[in-house]
């Protein structure tokens, strides 16, 4: 296929037509990539004792044989274990997502309805972090070796080794048990006839402590990645000609050194993102927010295949849209690296 | 505008209501309408159909909705009606005559009637619930002369004892025009998914992963009942956010230990809050190991009588249940009357006397001071169970066994146990269901097939054991059976196929504010038709 556009070689045409290369490239590296993780899914959920039907006589703490049997025989678990890869990749293929085995929803509606969720909270967390640990990196580079530099510093190791569960925890004694500020759990109130704005301030308000508990561990990431960069860039030739130029200390920082410090952070974004859309299983637990990380582990708790399925799917199609965008990003950014 | 009802407001207002009032909680016993029931909800089963299977996890929300044909009380013969009013058993014991209530409705508006209860039974009791299958096994058909009479018939005489002792577990009762024709047992069926019941609360919404919504049924059976205007369960994974839930006040209750037992104690301490072991009497779990009798050192009575003089009960009811609960004396819980006794073999904490029969059994030690290693599963499912799985091993280390933990998750443990057998040790919480017969005597009798869960998978088999287990669930006389149970109890405590350790409840933790709670022997599973909030 050509993808030489027959419109006049504008830039915008031309980055379109890389772009277009680059997306099908992607695609097709994606590919064999989601065959694999889709076969060690199988495998591993294969590989843990216990199947579906034991989840379910677990969950409700017993169970009459006839029905036990009668349902491993409709989730098709009494097959040979290849002719149930088999039939999981031919569902896979015809993106059917069917049904969650024991929630007795389609998996295609409980995923729907938890993603909103996930993704607010991982938004707002990476926002934060990415924001704070932005500034907070630029501060500590440039008084690096000074006491503000230090405390920040320690400050975030300090963040970084603490336990995300732990720091929820503490938050929630001190915010809402205590203070009574904030709600302590849930994406929102339960069961409540909020409607427009009531119903976007009240999400704000459950949203706080566990975008906080999230983003703390990443400031610390972004902190020092941030700090690393720029001082890396300050001992370049070019910043001591912009010194030698005359420019004020502002105007090098962020005029100079930030831009071509920031591409790491950019990777670190792309990279973190493909761990951030699969929740986080532990402060959603603490917190009591229905999301896909939540989902997910369920799902394996379960050996519920179907739901698995889903997860993986809509995860890898994101993450690979994401990285794409990354990947185009860069282009941007820097013109030396091209977009392929 | 529409009001806005949300929690805080709500809580707020009772706040208020109980702050300016000077008359004690107590005068609101008969109860004041409205309010919303906050509570917290660990698990969240795959249905909510209280008649296939008797789990505590389905009726802790199911029960509201869904109505047995009795349930247990303190007090007087121990059960009270609840869709029957009256029960009468033949001579012959080949019939039990019931009495159904009249002008009861289903929450869909059809009345309820004798042919719900009929169709219950053989289809869904008898043929697809895990201990129907075993008490009603013998049940030939329920005749229905009349709207609010049902009479079941059996091929052969069986305890009435038995049957009324098994209703408050195993008499859920479906409404026969939604689920005739249709597959019951499976999880997505709409009525398993959202039941239709005659209970004093309907079942108006589920967000899995979020909550369940309960709303008064205005049109119960039972005047002036029930009080409070709504239910809401809300799903809670971790213990430490249900224990910050009930110190902000955001919730009401939580049951089944919802927060750890630690916590439970602090929480007791907190104005305003109480913690809970009544209720639970009915519903008493036993802590217990399970032994595979195939491994051929545990099929040996006198190693079984090892473990048992090696593990010292009293240390783990204050360490591991911090003092909630009894020291098991055998199969059957202290509550367990008519059937309890204490007359059957004892064993001491004695780690020397265990040694020394391990020796004469021919273990002796080796050069690494140990005879034999065992792999031990611990149920993944409590604290209590984790935390004991601990305890036995140092306890067996100490004579010289060592047992390996296998840490599985619930499906994983599951099919280790129950169906593929592959472990030695196994440490259970088994629920003792206020006759032997429902879910006690199945862990000893033999011939149960691979895979059912929660019953002898253990490889024991003995004649004498299976013939007094037959003998009494076809005794009719009530005192006859109760001798039988004595006998059956000193055999179990004699042959030591299983080892009974703890008899413990589950903790509760409640609001001041929630009046007439823990009222009855299985309170967390029973109605709440006369819950109220002060």
């Amino acid at each position: 296929m050509s993808a030489s556009p027959d419109r006049g070689g504008r830039a915008a045409d031309f980055f379109a037509g890389r772009a277009f290369v680059l997306i099908r490239r992607r695609l097709a590296q994606a590919l064999p990539v989601v065959l694999l993780i889709l076969v060690g899914n199988f495998v591993l959920l294969k590989l843990a004792p216990g199947d579906a039907v034991d989840a379910y006589i677990a969950t409700v703490g017993g169970g009459d044989i006839g029905v036990v049997s009668r349902l491993r025989a409709e989730y098709g678990l009494d097959q040979p274990a290849i002719v149930q890869l088999g039939l999981y990749l031919w569902k896979a293929i015809r993106l059917d997502l069917g049904q969650a085995v024991l929630y007795g929803q389609p998996v295609l509606t409980l995923i729907l309805e938890r993603l909103p969720n996930t993704l607010l909270l991982m938004l707002s967390a990476v926002s934060l972090a990415f924001g704070l640990g932005v500034a907070l990196g630029v501060a500590a580079a440039r008084r690096a070796g000074r006491p503000e530099d230090t405390a920040i510093v320690t400050l975030g190791l300090i963040v970084y080794a603490t336990p995300g569960f732990w720091l929820g925890l503490m938050l929630i004694v001190i915010f809402s048990v205590k203070l009574a500020w904030l709600p302590l759990s849930g994406i929102e109130t339960i069961a409540s006839t909020l409607t427009g704005w009531e119903r976007v301030l009240d999400i704000a308000r459950h949203l706080v402590l566990p975008t906080l508990s999230l983003a703390l561990v990443y400031v610390a990431i972004y902190m020092r990645l941030m700090r690393a960069g720029m001082l890396e860039v300050y001992g370049l030739d070019f910043i001591r000609t912009a010194k030698a130029k005359g420019l004020t200390d502002d105007r090098i920082a962020y005029r100079h050194v930030l831009p071509n410090a920031i591409l790491p952070m950019v990777t670190m974004l792309g990279l973190q993102f493909g761990t951030l859309l699969g929740g986080s299983v532990v402060i959603e637990s603490v917190f009591s927010i229905p999301g896909i990380g939540r989902l997910a582990f369920e799902s394996v708790v379960s050996r519920d295949l179907n739901t698995l399925l889903g997860i993986v799917f809509m995860s890898a199609l994101l993450v690979i849209t994401v990285n794409l965008i990354v990947d185009l990003l860069y282009a941007q950014l820097d013109p030396r690296i091209e977009s392929a | 505008m529409a009001p806005r009802l949300t929690r805080r407001t709500v809580l707020h207002g009772a706040l208020g209501a109980a702050g300016s009032s000077l008359i004690p909680w107590h005068a609101y016993a008969q109860g004041k309408r409205g309010g919303v029931l906050m509570v917290a909800a660990d698990s969240e089963p795959p249905h909510w159909n209280g008649a296939i299977v008797a789990s505590n996890g389905v009726f802790f929300v199911s029960s509201k909705v869904l109505e047995p044909l009795a349930d247990q009380a303190f007090g007087g013969s121990g059960v009270r009606p609840v869709l029957a009013t009256a029960w009468t058993p033949s001579a012959d014991g080949r019939s039990l005559t019931f009495q159904l209530r009249s002008g009861v409705k289903w929450h869909d508006g059809r009345d309820f009637s004798s042919a719900d209860v009929a169709f219950s039974a053989m289809e869904v009791w008898k043929k697809l619930q895990n201990f129907g299958r075993v008490v009603f096994k013998d049940l030939e058909a329920v005749e229905t002369p009349n709207a609010t009479t049902a009479i079941f018939r059996f091929s052969k005489p069986i305890p009435s004892q038995l049957i009324v002792n098994a209703l408050p577990a195993l008499s859920t009762v479906l409404p026969k025009h939604l689920y005739e024709n249709t597959d019951i047992a499976q999880p997505s069926h709409p009525a398993n998914q959202k039941p239709v019941g005659t209970g004093p609360y309907t079942f108006a919404e589920q967000k899995r992963g979020e909550f369940v919504r309960l709303e008064r049924n205005p049109s119960y059976w039972a005047p002036n009942q029930p009080l409070v205007d709504r239910i809401l369960y809300r799903k809670m994974a971790d213990k430490g956010a249900v224990a910050a839930a009930h110190e902000s006040g955001e919730l009401h209750l939580s049951c089944f230990s919802a927060v750890s037992t630690a916590d439970a104690i602090r929480l007791g301490k907190v104005k305003g809050l109480q913690v809970s072991t009544k209720g639970y009497e009915g519903i008493l779990y036993t802590a217990t190991v399970e032994i595979n009798h195939r491994r051929k050192e545990l099929a040996d009575v006198r190693v079984r009588r090892a473990l048992r003089h090696a593990i010292d009960p009293k240390f783990l009811l204050d360490t591991v249940f911090q003092g909630f609960g009894a020291i098991a004396t055998g199969p059957i819980p202290a509550s367990g009357a008519p059937f309890y006794t204490t007359d059957v073999a004892q064993y001491a904490f004695d780690p020397a006397r265990a040694e020394a029969l391990l020796d004469e059994a021919g273990y002796k030690k080796g050069t690494d001071g140990m005879r034999f290693a065992l792999k031990l599963l611990p149920a993944p499912f409590f604290e209590q169970t984790r935390l004991t799985g601990d305890y036995l091993r140092q306890a067996l280390r100490r004579i010289g066994i060592d047992a390996q933990i296998e840490a599985n998750d619930a499906p994983g443990h599951i099919a280790k146990v129950y169906k593929d057998h592959a472990f030695d040790l196994a440490v259970a919480a088994l629920v003792y269901r206020n006759d032997p017969a429902i879910s006690t005597t199945v862990l000893y009798r033999s011939g149960t097939p691979a895979g059912v869960p929660f019953a002898n998978q253990y490889g024991y088999a003995d004649p004498e054991m299976d013939k007094l287990i037959d003998q009494a669930a076809s005794e009719i006389s009530d005192a006859d059976r109760a001798k039988l149970y004595v006998a059956f109890q000193k055999k179990v405590m004699t042959d030591l196929p299983i080892l009974p350790l703890v008899d413990f409840p589950f903790l509760s933790v409640v609001s001041d504010k929630v009046v007439n709670h823990h009222n009855n022997p299985r309170w967390p599973v029973s109605s709440w038709a006369d819950v109220s909030l002060a």
